[in-house]
């Protein structure tokens, strides 16, 4: 990259890892430790907003609140994991909301960094999702029964076995935290990554750069920016979703009664 | 070297900071516990409240409706019963008037008959009473106008004549002073 530099203005370095690295604000403490911190707070301070004064007719607010648990406990908790969804709910529901905010910040503006394009918290909350099946289907079926329903489908012929049942396990026991995690940090890193591109390319293009087609191409990279915060958004949603809606169908899955 | 070591290993965008796990780990776990202690107990509170008023109010609105039924069956027997006691009672009036007419009308026609009865014998007692006191009179007055007759000389015609209008003359005389019955006897 640094080779290119031989005309007057400098080459474009795209934005890579380096810009992940946030300096420290002080100490120890950098910007996803302080949004983590602030997710936390805000979640907390709108949920008890909303129930300040609890009615059976609902206040806007108290409707918002309802509708976000709501959503979590009819379309996510009930539908995967069944009878006994209920015990679940808050606890999918507060992890919703903490992935959903600390998603957000990636395009909200002045904070503009998803929390978890850093891996660490989304390998921690994989990490505790795949303490909690693990445990529940253990407690639920003892080790052994458990272990046959993680890796023992019925109906199915011996010589299919011998390679079904180590994937199975594979699948089932060691991946699904590795998966769930990388996921949500891919997403996350490659959205920001790609807001970065467009945002840091045009502000090079406009600024930086001599050739005066770029200066006027510049306005496309940063209405490109616009168009991907709006798919970043999305993208953002719907991996909090993901990562609950899976969580949810762990927890279903060892749960669910053998026969 | 260790810088360098450090730096390669920062750059990994995979490698995660242990700080943020520590803090976000935290961080979530407490958000999570007073989210499940303070605020969604509230919900679950709410919703089963609503539930319980919509569901409770669905079904006093069938009991109340099911009363309605009862009572309405119950309301539409007693009129029945009672448009059959009306009719009955119409009947019962009407059956009692026909027969109190009838009676009425025995009545009357047995009075009828009655009063044209004592008519009949009252004029029949009369011509009795009247053919008794003729019998009685005209006994006497031909004793009278055979008197004359004899009395007289019966030598003319014309005498005899005269004799006996005279004589009818006096009867009538005598018939319109007395003004009953009489006098019809007397033309007879």
């Amino acid at each position: 990259m640094t080779t290119m530099a031989t005309a007057p203005a400098p080459g474009f370095e795209p934005p890579g890892v380096a810009d992940f690295n946030l300096p420290p604000v002080f100490g120890e403490i950098t910007k996803p430790v302080l949004l983590l911190v602030f997710s936390a707070i805000i979640i907390f301070a709108a949920f008890r907003f909303t129930v300040r004064k609890p009615a059976l007719v609902p206040s806007k607010s108290q409707f918002l609140g309802e509708s976000f648990h709501g959503i979590v406990r009819n379309s996510i908790a009930r539908d995967m994991i069944g009878a006994e969804y209920l015990k679940f709910v808050p606890f999918l529901t507060a992890l919703f909301a903490f992935l959903l905010v600390n998603n957000l910040f990636g395009i909200i503006p002045l904070i503009q960094f998803p929390t978890f394009s850093h891996p660490g918290v989304p390998y921690a909350l994989a990490g505790l999702v795949w303490l909690l099946y693990n445990y529940l289907g253990i407690k639920r079926h003892g080790f052994a029964g458990y272990m046959r329903i993680s890796t023992w489908p019925p109906d199915v012929p011996w010589w299919v076995r011998i390679i079904l049942t180590p994937i199975e396990f594979i699948s089932n026991i060691l991946l699904r935290p590795v998966t769930l995690s990388l996921r949500l940090f891919g997403n996350m890193f490659a959205g920001h990554l790609l807001l970065l591109l467009f945002i840091l390319g045009g502000q090079y293009m406009l600024f930086t750069a001599d050739s005066i087609t770029l200066k006027v191409m510049a306005p496309f990279a940063f209405a490109m920016g616009i168009v991907f915060t709006f798919f970043e958004a999305f993208v953002q949603v719907v991996q909090a979703y993901i990562f609950v809606m899976l969580t949810a169908s762990y927890i279903g899955t060892s749960l669910v009664d053998h026969h | 070297m260790t810088t360098t070591l450090l730096a390669a290993e920062e750059l990994n965008p995979l490698a995660p900071h242990p700080i943020e796990i520590i803090v976000g780990l935290i961080a979530f776990l407490l958000l999570f516990w007073l989210l499940k202690r303070t605020v969604f107990p509230q919900f679950e509170k709410v919703y089963a409240e609503r539930v319980d008023k919509i569901e409770g109010g669905i079904k006093r609105a069938e009991e109340a409706q099911e009363e309605a039924y009862v009572l309405r069956q119950q309301y539409e027997d007693q009129l029945a019963g009672l448009r059959a006691e009306a009719a009955r009672i119409r009947d019962d009036a009407r059956a009692e008037g026909q027969q109190i007419k009838a009676e009425l009308r025995a009545q009357a026609e047995e009075e009828a008959e009655r009063i044209r009865q004592r008519g009949h014998e009252q004029i029949a007692a009369a011509r009795e009473q009247v053919a008794r006191q003729l019998r009685a009179e005209i006994g006497g007055i031909s004793v009278q106008l055979a008197e004359r007759l004899v009395g007289r000389e019966l030598s003319a015609e014309t005498r005899r004549t005269e004799t006996i209008d005279a004589f009818l003359a006096e009867l009538d005389e005598l018939a319109e002073r007395r003004e009953t019955a009489p006098a019809a006897g007397g033309a007879s």
